[in-house]
């Protein structure tokens, strides 16, 4: 191959890393310091793009010279870290002490809220920025040209990691930030204002996603997408990486560069799929990333983010209990036919949903994509109903819950090996993959149009036997499921995620049984995903993308993760919700971002929790009926 | 610490709660009153196409409210039922079904994305109800996933190739490479383009094509591949910010200097627009140069349009108002609001629109509505169209044969 | 009987020996305490000897079968049982409970996806409990309870399995003074009737010397010196790198104690 090309096409790669790194950087060390999983960065980056296109005009206006736009590009920066500042303060700061996964929930309300101001505020419009003066032209290198502004941006990167490690050795600030990314605990310890730290954080880590998002502005328009378009991309740096780490980010963003810059003339077609592959690659080698460390096991005793303890029903919760499957099951006689179908997805999200809870309640694995296996169980069972075997609707549903399994037993193969975060992002990093498959395989998958025609057998084409249909199969795996939970395999999942130490020293293997649990739940959101795609007539790759992912984990968190039922309400309650805000307003995103955040706010242990937390005060008044 | 289980009444009671919390059903009969045609779209997520093809609406069914709404049934007025269709098929359907379940309407239009169009297409199957796909593009709604229930308006992604072939099959340029979002309408473009440039152009080859993933494009990489290929011709698909980010690279590194550019859909006023001064000029393209157009009723479209939203037409702007004036004739036609009757009626209707007669043909349920082809050209700060046609989208039509085929499947 | 042979067991973190040529020997039935400085590779040793660390090199050979670098669960299951510095529990569920998952695990069971979990093995728990005293709490949550019989309800655990070798790694820290000799008196009790062989680490002087057969002092990952407590007690250089005057004097008091 020609050398020129060569070498233009590392140095693209160069200038994508660069940009790439920028951005991974401050997500790297909010995490490090907060341990917390910022999804709002991506909206960090896009409100760094806009203000930019906003601000350096002007800029320009008065004096039209790299300065001035360089000068706007750090405004913006420092524009978008007061807004990070302002989120901390606001927000952030009142969550440190709920379950993590609770912050990680906040900050998706984030992204949702400001999807819809950037809209309001600045229009549906993509906004081209200015290109950079007197960067504007290309440099002869090698006898091709390439863009001056990309050759600039290929040196901002180093600069920045140059002038984080000044920060970090050569401050205070910056000692108490590497601190606090080995051991949080020690920073609690060595009385430093915690508060302050975390705010500083918050800012440095706002500002960085700001500066890459205004130094885009010469390259991509600032446009409403590209919040969710560039927060997997910098997920997938830090992991590379190792979360925390500035020169892991550095390194893990020269590693896509180039793997992007050539990888797209071997498979042109594939580009979503190579990172995501290398991120699941390097997990399984280097379980945390590449210059990570990992999580220091300061041999404290947590109480664990889940399902703490089990007891039964008493008699007034049977009966209850025993009324709303009544209920449930006398609505098609009582609601009309919209109702019903409201209520057969109600009863397909609470299965999906009850799936998660038993890895992320019961064992202690919080999954970023359990949406793959939902979508993995629609498309086996809308492939085989419209595919060349046009089999019968039961075969079908027989086999969305095997063909997600054996997903879920050969992803989890390797997710079980891993812990924490870096558990999470693997998951996640699989599900991208069974998405760019179902998203770019047009061939087999429909690509994004997916396949239609899934409709339910004649004898089970009646919405009301199609709900009783679901509403069966529905509560028996989820009775299954809980059955599950009260049993020994249970017990044993859970005293794996209390102590895995303990459980290894009496014998139980830790991931051999979560390898299990991993493809029972699996199996069981596939059987959800296989009840949805008869339900809807159609599959498509939303069905396997990160925003159900999220909805699932919304539903389990909002429900109470501390409940074994909790997850059923948190589905019905997120589902009707976003029915009844959807027909109000084309910003019901806005509105379902607030109300998340509001429900974080105010149940930090969700729906079920705080009622029990109501109930556990009236208990006090009138002992004899203190709970058991 | 302490650890106290959770009550589980608080749970049973929610879930059972849950269905009957949601909005009582409004029933409003489908004989008498205004008549009712939901309207499902992406209004939030794709705003910048939607909403003008909203406000179009608006402005189109107020003026046939003012004329006297439907003659043939009575003067009944119309009423439009907008809904945000949140931008995934799993979303629309729902949207779909409580349009038809508790808004009454007598019939669905709308949607942008090719995958909603198809998901509520089916639905409309299985519901025999009446679906106008206004927006989508993808092949397969009138092809392969066509139904009897769903008809489209818009030019499809194989007419609006097939215009391009045409305007660039003389241009004596062999070699091509292809540039396409990697989803199923960049691929089923590139697929078409090739197919009909083989048969028109003598000794056409692909010398090579990229795909990069919607939304990402790796602009310098993509450019210097495409460099590479040393190709005469190039063929683009990418839109939105994938287009301007690509645009600008390739003009930085004189990607389209001595090279022949077909881009689809590069014309029209939703993708010129962020391209601003940086449009290049000279390719050839398909769109919507609405200030250059002057067939009967369009300079007044476009001057109410701008009176009332202080905003220049985009392309969904002259969509929303064809296809309600396609909805006026139809119920026109069928006097009734009845399914049957309307698909009676929408079959072989030709409407005289502000962008020229429209048919929709019976066989394959695409209507024949065009686009206008021409090079791009800059005015100033601005991108526009020059050397434009019309092409009549009944000239570009799937041939009977191919749909025959594909329809029968 | 020759329970346990360790044998030149060494391991490196990065350039530092944590443990070297460590070697000793336990009879089934008797007590053996390892002690030292804070640092001297005490937990490190007991961690190859339980599984949770691979030793670099050396063996150790478990009634005659090697079990040097197996996987903890593997050393459980050819009959170690043990406790750790920080005590293990699960901590989500009731001291039965605890109990019952070790017996769920002795008998198989951990894949059972139907069985009641709460009934299963809950007697044979109760007893268990019955042994280390903790009965009167066993449906109390175990985050509930004391530090000290946090500990027991881990012997418990430990002895769940009926194992051969127990190995508590001080299993006495952060207890109360008479919590410590209860426990200890406890142990030695259990492992003499059954016949296990105990292998602990210890810094409180009452626990080593008013309760161990044999004593083995670690420094700096090295063996110093191995004997019955009084030679121990009495040997110069471990007076000197490690008892100290006052240790010494604590040493000695304590084995009075214990023979009177």
């Amino acid at each position: 191959m020609d050398p020129a090309f060569l070498v233009l096409q590392s140095l693209s790669g160069l200038a994508s890393a660069s940009s790439l790194f920028v951005i991974a950087s401050g997500l790297t060390i909010v995490f490090g310091v907060t341990r917390i999983v910022n999804f709002a960065h991506g909206s960090f980056y896009m409100l760094g793009a806009y203000i930019a296109v906003t601000v350096v005009p002007r800029l320009l206006d008065l004096s039209y010279s790299p300065a001035a736009f360089f000068l706007g590009v750090l405004i913006s920066a420092l524009v978008v870290g007061l807004i990070g500042v302002a989120v901390e303060v606001l927000l952030l700061r009142r969550i440190y002490r709920v379950p993590e996964l609770f912050q990680l929930l906040a900050t998706f309300g984030i992204v949702l809220v400001v999807e819809d101001l950037v809209l309001k505020v600045w229009g549906p419009v993509d906004l081209a920025g200015p290109r950079a003066p007197a960067l504007r032209h290309g440099v002869e290198i090698m006898g091709q040209r390439f863009p001056a502004y990309e050759l600039v941006l290929i040196g901002v990167g180093p600069l920045v990691l140059g002038l984080l490690w000044l920060l970090m050795h050569r401050t205070r600030f910056g000692v108490l930030i590497r601190a606090a990314t080995q051991d949080r605990d020690m920073v609690g310890a060595l009385g430093v204002n915690q508060a302050r730290l975390f705010t500083l954080t918050l800012f440095l880590g706002a500002s960085l996603a700001g500066l890459g998002g205004a130094l885009q502005i010469p390259r991509v328009p600032a446009n409403s997408h590209m919040d969710l378009a560039v927060i997997t991309d910098a997920f997938v740096v830090t992991v590379i990486g190792g979360m925390g780490s500035v020169p892991g980010a550095f390194l893990a963003a020269l590693l896509i560069g180039q793997l992007q810059a050539f990888g797209i003339l071997v498979f042109p077609k594939a580009t979503l799929v190579l990172v995501f592959a290398l991120m699941a690659v390097v997990l399984v080698v280097k379980p945390w990333g590449l210059l990570g460390r990992p999580e220091a096991g300061s041999g404290r005793v947590l109480p664990p983010e889940g399902i703490l303890a089990l007891r039964r029903f008493r008699p007034p919760e049977a009966a209850l209990a025993a009324v709303a499957v009544a209920a449930l099951l006398a609505l098609p006689l009582l609601g009309d036919a919209y109702k019903v179908k409201v209520a057969t997805e109600i009863l397909i999200f609470a299965l999906a949903a009850f799936s998660l809870q038993f890895l992320v309640g019961v064992g202690g694995l919080v999954s970023f994509g359990h949406a793959a296996y939902f979508g993995l169980g629609a498309y086996a069972a809308g492939l085989l109903v419209t595919g060349p075997l046009k089999a019968p609707m039961a075969l079908a549903l027989l086999a969305a819950p095997l063909a997600a399994g054996a997903g879920a037993a050969l992803f989890g193969f390797f997710i079980v090996r891993l812990s924490g975060i870096y558990l999470a992002m693997l998951t996640l990093a699989f599900a991208q993959i069974v998405y760019a498959v179902c998203f770019q395989w047009v061939e087999v998958t429909g690509g994004d149009n997916g396949v239609v025609g899934v409709w339910p057998a004649p004898w089970a084409a009646n919405r009301t036997v199609y709900f009783y249909l679901v509403a069966a199969v529905a509560l028996c795996a989820i009775l299954g499921l809980r059955r599950m939970i009260y049993a020994p395999f249970g017990y044993t999942l859970r005293a794996a995620r209390d102590s895995a130490t303990r459980a290894e020293a009496i014998g139980l293997g830790v991931r051999a049984h979560r390898w299990l649990a991993f493809t029972l739940a699996g199996a069981a959101a596939g059987l959800a995903g296989g009840l949805y795609a008869f339900q809807k007539g159609s599959i498509d790759p939303t069905l396997t993308a990160i925003p159900l992912s999220i909805d699932l984990l919304v539903m389990v968190l909002v429900g109470g993760i501390q409940t074994v039922m909790g997850p059923l309400v948190g589905a019905a309650f997120f589902h009707a919700l976003k029915d009844a805000v959807m027909p109000l307003t084309e910003f019901w995103r806005l509105l379902l971002g607030l109300a998340i955040i509001a429900t974080v706010l105010a149940f930090p242990r969700g729906l079920a929790g705080a009622a029990d937390a109501i109930r556990g005060r009236m208990g006090r008044a009138k002992p004899a009926a203190a709970s058991a | 610490m302490t650890i106290r289980p959770v009550s589980r009444r608080a749970v049973v009671g929610g879930l059972a709660a849950a269905p009957f919390g949601l909005s009582a059903s409004r029933v409003a009969a489908q004989g008498a009153g205004p008549i009712r045609v939901g309207e499902l779209n992406s209004y939030g997520r794709m705003a910048a196409f939607a909403v003008p093809y909203r406000n179009a609406m608006q402005l189109a069914e107020a003026a046939i409210n003012k004329a006297g709404g439907i003659k043939a049934l009575g003067g009944r007025p119309l009423e439009i039922v907008f809904r945000d269709d949140g931008s995934t098929p799993g979303d629309a359907a729902r949207v779909a079904e409580e349009l038809v379940t508790r808004e009454n309407v007598a019939f669905l239009c709308g949607t942008f994305l090719s995958n909603v169009g198809l998901a509520v297409a089916d639905f409309a199957n299985q519901r025999k109800v009446l679906f106008l796909a206004t927006e989508p593009l993808t092949d397969a709604l009138t092809m392969g996933s066509g139904n009897r229930y769903t008809f489209r308006v818009r030019p499809n992604t194989y007419m609006q190739t097939r215009m391009l072939v045409d305007a660039v099959k003389d241009r004596g340029v062999r070699r091509w490479a292809i540039v396409a979002p990697n989803y199923e309408y960049g691929q089923s473009a590139a697929a078409n383009f090739k197919r009909l440039m083989a048969a028109a152009v003598p000794g056409f080859e692909v010398v090579g094509e990229q795909f990069p993933a919607l939304g990402k494009v790796d602009a310098g990489a993509t450019v210097g591949a495409l460099a590479q290929t040393r190709a005469d011709g190039l063929f683009n698909v990418l839109f939105g910010a994938d287009l301007t980010a690509f645009v600008r690279e390739g003009n930085t590194r004189g990607l389209f200097e001595k090279r022949t550019v077909a881009s689809l859909l590069t014309g029209e006023p939703e993708y010129m627009i962020p391209l601003g001064d940086e449009t290049p000029e000279g390719w050839v393209t398909t769109g919507y140069p609405w200030e250059t157009i002057d067939t009967p009723g369009h300079r007044e479209f476009v001057a109410a349009y701008r009176a009332r939203f202080n905003d220049t037409p985009r392309l969904g702007s002259l969509l929303g108002y064809v296809v309600v004036h396609m909805i006026r004739d139809m119920l026109e036609r069928a006097q009734s609001t009845e399914t049957e009757r309307l698909i009676g009626a929408l079959e072989g209707l030709t409407s005289e629109t502000i962008a020229g007669p429209v048919t929709m043909r019976a066989l394959d349920h695409q209507s024949t509505l065009g686009a206008w082809v021409g090079e791009t050209a800059l005015n100033g700060r601005q991108g526009t169209m020059t050397k434009v046609r019309y092409a009549d989208g009944a000239h570009y039509m799937f041939p009977e044969a191919e749909v025959r085929a594909a329809r029968k499947a | 009987m020759t329970l346990l042979v360790v044998d030149r067991l060494t391991k490196h973190f990065g350039g530092v020996a944590a443990a070297r040529d460590v070697s000793f020997t336990l009879a089934a039935g008797e007590m053996l305490a390892i002690i030292g400085p804070n640092g001297a590779g005490k937990s490190t040793t007991f961690n190859m000897v339980g599984g949770q660390l691979k030793p670099d090199s050396g063996t150790v050979t478990l009634a005659g079968a090697p079990i040097a670098g197996l996987p903890a669960r593997a050393i459980w299951r050819s009959g170690v049982g043990r406790t750790f510095q920080v005590a293990q529990t699960f901590v989500s569920m009731t001291v039965a409970e605890n109990v019952q998952m070790a017996l769920v695990s002795r008998f198989g069971r951990s894949r059972s996806l139907l069985a009641d979990a709460r009934a299963l093995y809950r007697d044979e728990a109760l007893v268990l409990l019955g042994e280390v005293g903790m009965r009167p709490g066993a449906d109390r949550p175990v985050s509930e309870l004391a530090y000290g019989d946090v500990k027991r309800v881990e012997l418990a655990v430990a002895l769940a399995s009926s194992p051969k070798l127990l190995l508590m790694d001080e299993p006495t820290a952060g207890m109360a003074p008479r919590e410590r000799s209860g426990l200890m008196a406890l142990t030695a009790r259990v492992a003499r009737q059954q016949g296990i062989g105990v292998l602990y680490t210890e810094h409180d002087m009452d626990a080593v010397f008013g309760h161990a057969d044999r004593v083995l002092v670690l420094v700096r990952g090295e063996v110093i010196a191995a004997g019955a407590p009084e030679e121990i007690r009495a040997n110069a250089l471990v007076k000197q790198v490690y008892l100290g005057e006052a240790g010494a004097r604590a040493a000695l008091e304590a084995r009075r104690k214990a023979v009177a």
